[in-house]
């Protein structure tokens, strides 16, 4: 455990990725268990099916007084450093390896958890301790992604990245068909692909002023961005599943949906909400997100359909090679083979000069699509977010002018940070929040934010400090919704910093009724 | 305790206690700049306080200086003053005011732990306490500053093509890595940022052990493979740091007990060398001065202000203008 929380250590904090390879690499070199459960946590497996945040928190309060671990965490921004820093070191147990220590802790009982584990944190040091609940809490944020440990691994073992890529999602703790693949001592893994999540296919923004001058209409088509989630059917003759983007399995949610649908692909699409295939907003998928299940009443008041966008197989046929176009042949055909209510097909905008795809990206204001996808017609299926295939190219945001009035320090790297802002708008002479936001500044602006907060403390209400009225943000948002859980009744969609607006005096900032107004809310 | 107010100023005699803008006497607890000013009429300090300022402002920082000697009683009126030792770096003290058999604390910046580049914190018994909090949460408890300096050694060992840079405050902090090093029996030349020069010299004089130092020069890249060098944290981004093989950058400080301070600063060899009180140091402190009154400023006061609230002892922040909260020297 000691030599895997160093490791981890080195890699937050070295910048260069080199010295990350060679970390990573001087880690594999070692040929017992741990390495396999060093791989399975670097690619964020591994979990603790009792032991997540809430439970650390609640193991936290049990030793250390609450208020001061609030003022600790609201300082440090981040729960497992600030766990790991308060929390009582008992005289050292003996050092235990990682497998060890994994495999125990798996073996404690659910009814045992708050003794036994609070037990084991007690007898690592901090840095053990701080790796051992950022495998608790998921998503290690060590500034080391996937791909990078496949790299490693690739390197040391003279294999290309590609090769480990494509069997990837087909591997399984503790990894040995790919460790003696590496070595040679075996051929490459045999994986079913069909029954597997793949990775999907992502789009980079597009740069409007770099990118139209380089790239060649004719060779793209387009398709509208819709703003639902994004999701990959399976299907096959006895079973049907669907996943989400992270490949969570999140069929049981969306029974009408795995009831109905017929056939033998992997479909990729986006999951919205309406009938007759008119989606009716996020606010209302949001209805059916982060359920468990869906109640019949559910299903019928806010019924689900997938907007087919691309198929990656189509029988035992493997299509991620094919062009896109050719990709659509198949999902027209496993669309009319397969025709049902809860599966329509993403329309194909046809343009020929960049100019001419503006007016789609910006037609129809109050449409429910985000602006549109922009896809290399000969573009192979290519998991991940590569360079050069897909663009995505969002409408012009909505913007309003409102007042800063709290703020939050921030978290991971902007935690210290005044970095979470609350702004509002006018309500005869009052003020009225309308949203938060903590992104969209630049480096600079967030310094001088954090400046004037600090200097300008009105109140404070534990971590949020209420701030003189005087700053004026212009916030960009992509939606606003009537909300009945906010005091002023509105509910923003992405809300973010455009700008700060030096120019402005706040009494020329809207009231509310002139917000909801402009942005025809009842 | 009604006579001094929140900006550490007794306006019964007109004395002010390290105060930002120049006054007609100040009383200075040591010499970082937050603390000890140019301009004041009559500075009154410990011997070294008073050389460090004369090092760093010019022989004319003030129109007059007196010098006190821990323990040495100063009277102004019917105000008592004496300094004793605060720990924190070469010639630092605390200041004990007595007036109509009051006694008062200001702790100024202090630390508990060892240290041998400056005299030891001594414990003054007091009615009023003002402590700082710089450390002031429960997540800060300071490790061994041996098993700390004993990391950048095992670096400089393994890596031997790289110049380990040591960011350090020029006042203080750099002396006691120098010190930290020699005490773990590093005795090689120890390279330094040409800001620190003046400062390790008479550090040196004093008879503090830094050991054998030199400037930073133009010499050919490769010369400084292998070596440490210590500068200012304000060098560590500068073009003035690109100069040197394959740099790891270091840096002597209790913030960087925070795993995410240091990724934000870049850096890469954290090292958590304070020379300020931990949360455990700053609650013991607290409870043996036996004061019943306790003012915080400096810092996280907020954790601490509930704790000795917890503990039936009346306490409030103390929020002293022109001191941001955080990246004290």
């Amino acid at each position: 455990m000691k030599k895997f929380s160093s490791l981890l250590h080195n890699l937050i904090l070295t910048p260069s990725r080199n010295t990350k390879i060679k970390l990573l690499q001087d880690y594999f070199k070692i040929l017992d268990i741990n390495r396999a459960y060093a791989l399975e946590i670097l690619s964020d497996q591994l979990s603790f099916q009792f032991i997540k945040a809430s439970k650390l928190r609640e193991l936290v309060y049990e030793q250390v007084d609450q208020h001061l671990f609030d003022y600790s965490y609201d300082y440090v921004g981040d729960l497992a450093e600030t766990i790991s820093l308060i929390w009582p070191t008992n005289k050292k147990g003996k050092s235990q390896n990682l497998s060890t220590l994994i495999e125990n802790i798996k073996k404690i009982k659910k009814s045992e958890i708050n003794t036994e584990f609070s037990k084991v944190l007690s007898e690592l040091s901090n840095n053990e301790r701080w790796t051992l609940i950022k495998i608790c809490t998921g998503g290690l944020r060590i500034g080391v992604s996937e791909r990078l440990v496949k790299t490693a691994l690739a390197d040391l073992y003279n294999k290309s990245v590609n090769e480990i890529e494509e069997i990837w999602h087909g591997l399984e703790f503790p990894y040995e068909n790919l460790f003696q693949w590496l070595k040679n001592e075996t051929s490459k893994p045999k994986i079913d692909f069909k029954k597997l999540f793949h990775p999907m296919m992502l789009a980079n923004p597009i740069d409007e002023e770099k990118d139209f001058k380089r790239l060649d209409a004719n060779e793209f088509q387009a398709e509208y961005k819709w703003d639902g989630i994004r999701v990959q059917l399976m299907v096959s003759s006895n079973s049907v599943s669907l996943y989400s983007r992270t490949g969570d399995n999140i069929s049981s949610a969306f029974p009408e949906i795995i009831e109905t649908t017929k056939g033998d692909a992997v479909i990729d699409g986006e999951l919205l909400v309406g009938g007759n295939f008119k989606p009716s907003g996020f606010n209302d998928l949001q209805q059916r997100l982060n359920r468990k299940k869906a109640s019949k009443d559910l299903q019928k008041k806010f019924p689900v359909f997938i907007r087919a966008y691309d198929i990656l197989f189509y029988k035992e046929k493997d299509l991620r090679k094919l062009s896109l176009v050719e990709r659509r042949k198949y999902l027209e055909k496993f669309q009319k083979e397969n025709t049902t209510n809860q599966i329509d097909l993403s329309t194909i905008i046809n343009f020929s000069t960049w100019e001419e795809l503006t007016k789609y990206k910006n037609n129809s204001y109050d449409d429910l699509n985000e602006g549109v996808m922009i896809k290399l017609k000969n573009s192979e299926y290519l998991p991940g977010r590569k360079k050069g295939y897909w663009y995505k190219w969002k409408k012009n945001p909505k913007l309003v002018d409102a007042i800063l009035m709290y703020a939050q320090r921030g978290h991971g790297k902007r935690s210290s940070y005044y970095s979470d802002y609350t702004f509002g708008v006018w309500k005869e002479n009052e003020l009225v929040p309308i949203g938060k936001a903590y992104s969209g500044y630049t480096d600079k602006e967030l310094l001088v934010l954090d400046k004037f907060i600090r200097n300008n403390t009105t109140n404070k209400f534990g971590p949020v400090r209420e701030v003189k009225k005087e700053i004026i943000l212009e916030v960009a948002f992509d939606d606003v919704f009537p909300s009945t859980r906010h005091k002023s009744g509105v509910a923003m969609r992405f809300p973010r910093i455009h700008r700060i607006r030096w120019d402005k005096p706040i009494n020329e900032v809207l009231s509310i009724k002139e917000f909801k107004k402009e942005f025809k809310i009842d | 305790m009604d006579f001094i107010n929140h900006q550490l100023f007794i306006k019964d005699i007109n004395v002010h206690i390290d105060p930002i803008l120049p006054k007609k006497t100040a009383i200075i607890t040591h010499g970082h700049a937050d603390h000890a000013r140019f301009g004041h009429d009559h500075v009154i300090a410990t011997r070294q306080t008073i050389d460090i300022m004369k090092i760093r402002y010019g022989d004319k920082c003030a129109k007059k200086f007196t010098s006190l000697r821990y323990g040495q009683k100063y009277s102004i009126k019917n105000f008592d003053f004496t300094l004793y030792p605060a720990g924190h770096i070469l010639g630092s003290a605390q200041v004990l005011i007595e007036k109509n058999n009051h006694r008062l604390v200001i702790t100024g910046d202090y630390k508990v732990g060892k240290d041998e580049t400056c005299k030891n914190f001594k414990l003054v018994k007091c009615d009023t306490l003002i402590t700082e909090a710089t450390f002031g949460l429960p997540i800060f408890q300071h490790p061994d500053p041996k098993d700390e300096i004993q990391k950048l050694i095992r670096s400089v060992k393994i890596n031997k093509n790289n110049c380990h840079i040591v960011g350090a405050y020029a006042l203080g902090k750099a002396q006691r890595v120098m010190n930290l090093l020699r005490q773990q029996k590093y005795n090689e030349t120890i390279y330094i940022h040409g800001s620190l020069e003046k400062l390790c010299q008479y550090y040196s004089k004093e008879k503090i052990n830094i050991g054998k130092f030199e400037k930073v020069s133009s010499k050919d890249k490769s010369f400084y493979e292998g070596k440490i060098i210590i500068a200012p944290p304000s060098a560590l981004k500068d073009r003035w740091s690109r100069r040197f093989p394959n740099p790891i950058i270091c840096m002597a400080s209790g913030w960087m007990t925070v795993k995410q301070r240091a990724k934000q600063q870049g850096i890469e060899l954290p090292l958590i060398i304070s020379d300020h009180s931990d949360w455990n140091e700053l609650l013991d402190t607290i409870k043996k001065s036996k004061a019943k009154n306790i003012l915080i400023t400096h810092g996280q006061e907020d954790a601490l202000v509930y704790y000795c609230k917890k503990q039936n002892l009346v306490s409030k922040p103390l929020s002293i203008q022109g001191r941001s909260d955080e990246e004290i020297e």
